[in-house]
């Protein structure tokens, strides 16, 4: 069984301007120890997907379908009952690492606070123990520094506290939301460095949300593309590289710069992000395929299971890859 | 922290020197004296008078005179009004009536201003919400001179729950109309400043943190989100606290409660210079002193500000 399951996720925010769908219907599981990303432009739910799991979604927002963990729906559980997964099941770690931090508060009394509350731990030694996962990621003089505030942090120090922070209780699953957009390159690798290196000893299973696709490639077992707030194609990392079979994967992938050709102008897909509020009732990529047909934009594709993959288009596999 | 508060101690000194001379040349420049009456006293009755008050001599040599005293022997002089008094009496007799209804006010205020303000936050576009917003609309809008006379009204005349004015040596029945008259539309502005500010806390990617963490609400509220919502209203409270204690001449006037606000008021208007004097001072050295004290706060709840 897997460890969490998505099933039929729909969230929609209500704004003066009427209903935007920000999800619409999206399905996937993660195994336990597995690693899954969730690609896909600015807009296309991802991050979505991932709040309304958590439960923090914006006030004006509503998730409905189901989020089964451990046998339980996460969407309709009480507020209380969330807080007990919350960081000691599934933890969560943001994009913005400048921001995620509570300005006001020592890393050691943010970090504390989650065996504190989860594990009942006393202050000096839920210290001592945040102290040995600041160590775990890499951070220099942890044992001194973890008085300090996070102003005194750079944004890749930030990020990492934020990582130890959330495997604090060990939990079965981490969600990452983009953890290394808002950093430089070189950053960036070293947060991936100490993500992997730490989800291979605790055996967490990750969400890894991300439009990054040199991130996915190195990391992660599966691979999950989103647009429009829909699952477009999902299948083993891999082969999702090798013989994308959307128009959508294949879009994405031949937008990823390429440094060792010399014709190397920018690929990018044509048209916009779509407008949340005005989707097509079909196919939301329609708009934007290069192989649209006149059905697509009126007609929306099913999610189909075929063999080790599925893929929501009208055509089929060997019709896109041909 | 210390060399920044001995530092800011020893700008205040200027600071106040520049406001004794300006309210000095102010007064100079405004016509009339303390002696001038409609019936014109004799010249060599004036002059003798003028001279014992020292009114005779030149500008500078006034004031002066005037802040040998004050510095040297604490002395802000005699009253030109009130006979036989000084002003340190008529401050002594006045200040602590202001700073009792005044503190209770700043506290009334702060407490029920602050907690409205973030409970209608943290419940918003709920019926409490509204109700808060709607309060702090009204109370904003209602002077406390519109206000002192409709409780008069309410609570003495028609009820006849409460006394209507008199001091009667702080009594809690003396008190409690006062302090309803002073502090309701700073309340509503406490309350207006700590929702916004609390609502935008609530939106930051910290707050989503710390949800995230399965905190419960409170601990979020309480340990993640007050702090940092309390910054703005701070900023608003130091200033507040300072006019609350030094005075409110409606306040005064309405309820005969005899504080300082009734006395810098007269003082204005009679030219009583020692008074306005003594009083301007008072005043400015508290702004001073609580404006400090906010910026030591702020250091103490930011840990970005560091002096």
């Amino acid at each position: 069984m897997a460890l969490l399951e998505i099933e039929d996720l729909k969230v929609t925010f209500k704004t003066a301007d009427g209903d935007v769908n920000a999800v619409n219907g999206v399905s996937f599981g993660v195994d336990a120890g597995e690693t899954l990303a969730i690609v896909g432009e600015s807009g296309s739910g991802k991050s979505q997907t991932a709040f309304a799991t958590m439960g923090i979604l914006a006030q004006n927002g509503r998730a409905t379908g189901r989020a089964m963990f451990d046998g339980r729906d996460l969407l309709t559980m009480k507020q209380g009952d969330l807080n007990k997964i919350r960081s000691r099941d599934i933890a969560m770690i943001f994009q913005d690492p400048m921001t995620s931090l509570n300005p006001y508060l020592r890393i050691s009394d943010q970090m504390a606070e989650v065996l504190q509350v989860h594990k009942g731990m006393s202050k000096r030694n839920a210290v001592r123990e945040a102290a040995i996962m600041l160590d775990a990621v890499k951070i220099p003089d942890a044992k001194n520094r973890i008085t300090m505030y996070p102003h005194e942090f750079s944004g890749g120090m930030r990020q990492r506290i934020m990582i130890a922070m959330s495997l604090l209780c060990q939990p079965k699953l981490l969600i990452a939301d983009e953890p290394t957009t808002a950093l430089d390159v070189t950053v960036q690798a070293q947060i991936m460095d100490v993500l992997s290196d730490l989800r291979r000893d605790l055996g967490t299973a990750v969400i890894l949300i991300t439009h990054d696709l040199g991130v996915v490639a190195g990391f992660c077992d599966r691979t999950l593309v989103m647009y429009g707030g829909q699952v477009m194609e999902e299948a083993e990392t891999g082969a999702l590289f090798k013989t994308p079979t959307h128009p959508y994967t294949k879009g994405l992938l031949r937008a990823v710069p390429r440094l060792d050709r010399d014709d190397a102008a920018l690929q990018t897909i044509a048209g916009e992000p779509p407008d949340m509020s005005r989707l097509p009732v079909g196919c939301p990529f329609s708009p934007r395929c290069d192989v649209v047909m006149d059905h697509c934009p009126t007609v929306r594709p099913p999610l189909e299971t075929e063999g080790n993959r599925r893929r929501a288009c009208h055509l089929s596999a060997d019709e896109v890859t041909s | 922290m210390l060399s920044f508060i001995a530092r800011r101690l020893a700008v205040a000194i200027p600071t106040l020197l520049i406001l004794v001379v300006l309210s000095f040349v102010l007064m100079y420049a405004a016509p009339g004296g303390p002696f001038n009456s409609e019936r014109p006293l004799p010249p060599a009755v004036l002059a003798n008078i003028e001279a014992k008050y020292g009114l005779d001599q030149p500008f500078w040599k006034q004031i002066a005179n005037y802040v040998v005293g004050v510095v040297t022997q604490f002395d802000f002089g005699p009253s030109f009004q009130y006979k036989d008094r000084s002003v340190n009496d008529i401050i002594a007799q006045g200040f602590p009536v202001t700073l009792t209804y005044g503190a209770w006010s700043f506290v009334v205020a702060a407490v029920v201003g602050i907690s409205l303000g973030a409970a209608a936050a943290i419940k918003q576009n709920s019926w409490l919400d509204y109700m808060a917003v709607g309060f702090t609309i009204g109370a904003q809008v209602l002077p406390n001179f519109v206000m002192a006379p409709i409780l008069v009204l309410i609570f003495t005349l028609w009820l006849g729950w409460l006394p209507g004015g008199g001091w009667n040596g702080g009594q809690w029945e003396n008190l409690i109309l006062p302090v309803i008259a002073l502090s309701t539309s700073y309340m509503a502005s406490i309350a207006r400043i700590t929702r916004s500010s609390m609502l935008e806390v609530l939106n930051t990617n910290f707050i989503r943190t710390a949800q995230a963490k399965g905190l419960s609400p409170s601990r979020v509220i309480f340990r993640h989100a007050l702090k940092p919502a309390m910054l703005p209203v701070l900023s608003y409270l130091g200033p507040t606290f300072v006019f609350m204690i030094t005075g409110s001449v409606v306040i005064d006037i309405f309820f005969s409660t005899g504080g300082i606000g009734r006395f810098f008021v007269d003082s204005a208007f009679n030219r009583d210079y020692s008074v306005i004097m003594g009083i301007t001072i008072l005043v400015g050295s508290m702004t001073i002193l609580f404006n400090l004290l906010v910026d030591v706060l702020y250091a103490w709840i930011d840990p970005k500000i560091r002096y």
